[in-house]
């Protein structure tokens, strides 16, 4: 029977002569990873080389960057990263700390997926005003054959928000700025027009998901950059409240709708902090 | 109310019929005290209660069994299962690994995907025949317009060994002569009479039996959650049991490469050198 391989456009390797299972080169989308990109290359740089297989411009770097420090930590009250920090405070796994970050930051009300089907937008509308103002003037609908949960609001705008916060404005400015694509200036230039028609915000998920069109991405591409790129400040707010500890962190109070009381054999306590 | 004052309502506090648990005192749980009125339920009675706060029947429980004990196979080739065994030969710890495995399963070729749009396309067409719509009419317009039917065929190989034993548990328990699961069988007959030759899978079967308990397909993705679950640990187990690293070792000729040629990096600009 003929060994099975894994197939990949990504990535090449040449075997030690005495080791099959270890490299001596490797290449990524054609370069020599040990042997040229490491000195050479940035950190943002070799991302986007793995991402979108070229090398970027200049611009495509700054870019890049520019999106990677916006969200490389959205704090701890965002729900990833409280969702991180539940792990720490319970001395979790590091790990686990980051997949608890990642599943919650993957969801489609601020997260990863919101960002994916903002960029499925911008793939079907483009610059289009009128198909912009079109398309958020219908509200999602809920897919029973989907395994996500409906997004309740246009994916890019802020469900709560009253008017676009200073950091995502701040964050578009900067990335506009860059001249990297269209998308990110005509954001900018159009974005009353936008709130208008959604009747919210703009949110760091919109910027973002205009950014990566930008940068070239496919929305899976993007989807997953945006996982990727927000784990750095889930890791330290989990290990932060490791230090502070759990009677530092809130355990909030929950009321009841349907408490059964006594009725079943327990104590009445209908509202209880805990 | 929107914004900033409907978030304000909802500061450290939170208002729900999930449940809590009252320390020392009492746990309740959708509405039950759990220790109390509870506590004679199963572990997977108590979860399918959690999920649309139904009992089901003694009958009925018997099936939902065993649509877990039987799609539950400790093989680490099966991707999801693959995920929690090269966790333990990597030692990383087994709840990260299944937990990872688990989401895993989550798939839209297998697993939950399948699981949720067979539900939905079994109870839709249901409906929709009890309206007077032609089944084979709407057999062939799900296959144009999504190239498939989740429930039908099956990747890898094409027939489902699940599918006896489980029917013979179902006759076994009269459960037999659901609407949904009669139609998941005339669907599959339609399919083998056509050209497209493709036999009904599990995840039709279960979608079927589920649907006829009267679970809808959100109810149907999170009772299928725990299916996969038991083939997980073993497949852990077994690795971590070994030495390190020895589950499917990739050596470098395992990688067929099939990307651009080798290149030099020059000022983030490249320059194509030669094929490699």
């Amino acid at each position: 029977m003929s060994e099975e391989v894994i197939h990949s456009r990504i990535w090449q390797e040449e075997a030690e002569p005495d080791n099959a299972f270890a490299a001596a080169s490797c290449h990524c989308h054609g370069y020599d990873v040990y042997g040229e990109l490491l000195g050479q290359a940035s950190w943002i740089e070799y991302l986007f080389l793995l991402f979108r297989g070229d090398a970027p411009t200049n611009q495509q770097t700054k870019l890049l960057e520019g999106l990677a420090i916006a969200l490389a930590n959205p704090g701890p009250r965002d729900a990833a990263v409280h969702a991180a920090m539940c792990g720490g405070v319970g001395l979790s796994t590091s790990a686990s700390c980051l997949m608890a970050a990642l599943a919650v930051g993957a969801g489609a009300s601020g997260g990863a997926r919101e960002v994916y089907l903002a960029m499925e937008d911008w793939q079907a509308r483009g610059t289009n005003l009128a198909l912009w103002q079109e398309g958020l003037a219908i509200k999602p609908v809920d897919d029973p054959a989907d395994v996500w949960p409906s997004l309740g609001h246009s994916a890019g705008f802020d469900p709560h928000g009253v008017r676009c916060t200073t950091p995502v404005l701040q964050t578009l400015v900067h990335l506009a700025g860059l001249g990297c694509g269209q998308s990110l200036i005509w954001l900018h230039d159009h974005r009353a027009s936008l709130e208008a028609a959604a009747g919210l915000p703009l949110a760091m998920s919109g910027v973002a998901a205009a950014a990566l069109c930008d940068l070239g991405c496919t929305p899976a591409q993007g989807e997953m950059l945006c996982l990727l790129l927000r784990l750095p400040g889930a890791a330290v707010h989990a290990l932060e409240q490791k230090d502070f500890g759990h009677k530092n962190f809130p355990f909030f109070s929950i009321k009841l709708e349907n408490d059964p009381g006594t009725a079943q054999g327990g104590k009445n306590r209908t509202e209880e902090k805990i | 109310m929107n914004g900033p004052e409907r978030l304000e309502q909802h500061v450290g506090r939170l208002t729900t019929s999930a449940g809590a648990f009252f320390p020392g005192e009492r746990a309740v749980f959708c509405g039950q005290d759990l220790h109390a009125s509870l506590n004679d339920l199963d572990w997977l009675e108590l979860y399918l209660f959690g999920i649309n706060g139904r009992r089901y029947t003694e009958p009925q429980m018997k099936v939902l069994h065993a649509m877990c004990t039987f799609t539950s196979y400790p093989d680490a080739r099966l991707w999801n299962n693959r995920v929690a065994a090269l966790a333990g030969s990597a030692r990383s710890t087994g709840s990260l690994g299944i937990a990872a495995a688990f989401a895993v399963s989550e798939a839209q070729i297998y697993g939950r995907g399948v699981d949720l749009r067979a539900s939905e396309f079994l109870i839709r067409v249901r409906s929709e025949v009890d309206c007077g719509a032609d089944l084979k009419q709407l057999v062939r317009s799900e296959l144009k317009q999504k190239r498939g039917i989740a429930g039908y065929g099956r990747p890898i190989v094409a027939a489902d060994e699940r599918i006896a034993p489980m029917m013979a548990l179902v006759r076994e328990q009269g459960l037999d002569g659901g609407p949904h699961l009669k139609l998941a069988f005339e669907v599959e007959k339609i399919l083998l009479e056509g050209r497209w030759r493709m036999r009904m899978n599990y995840a039709a079967l279960a979608a079927a039996l589920c649907a006829d308990v009267g679970m809808s397909p959100r109810e149907y993705l999170f009772s299928s959650m725990p299916a996969f679950l038991a083939g997980m640990p073993p497949c852990y187990l077994d690795a971590v049991e070994k030495s390190e690293g020895l589950l499917f070792p990739l050596p470098c000729r395992m990688l067929s490469y099939q990307g651009v040629g080798h290149r030099r990096w020059r000022d983030g600009k490249s320059s194509v050198q030669d094929v490699g």
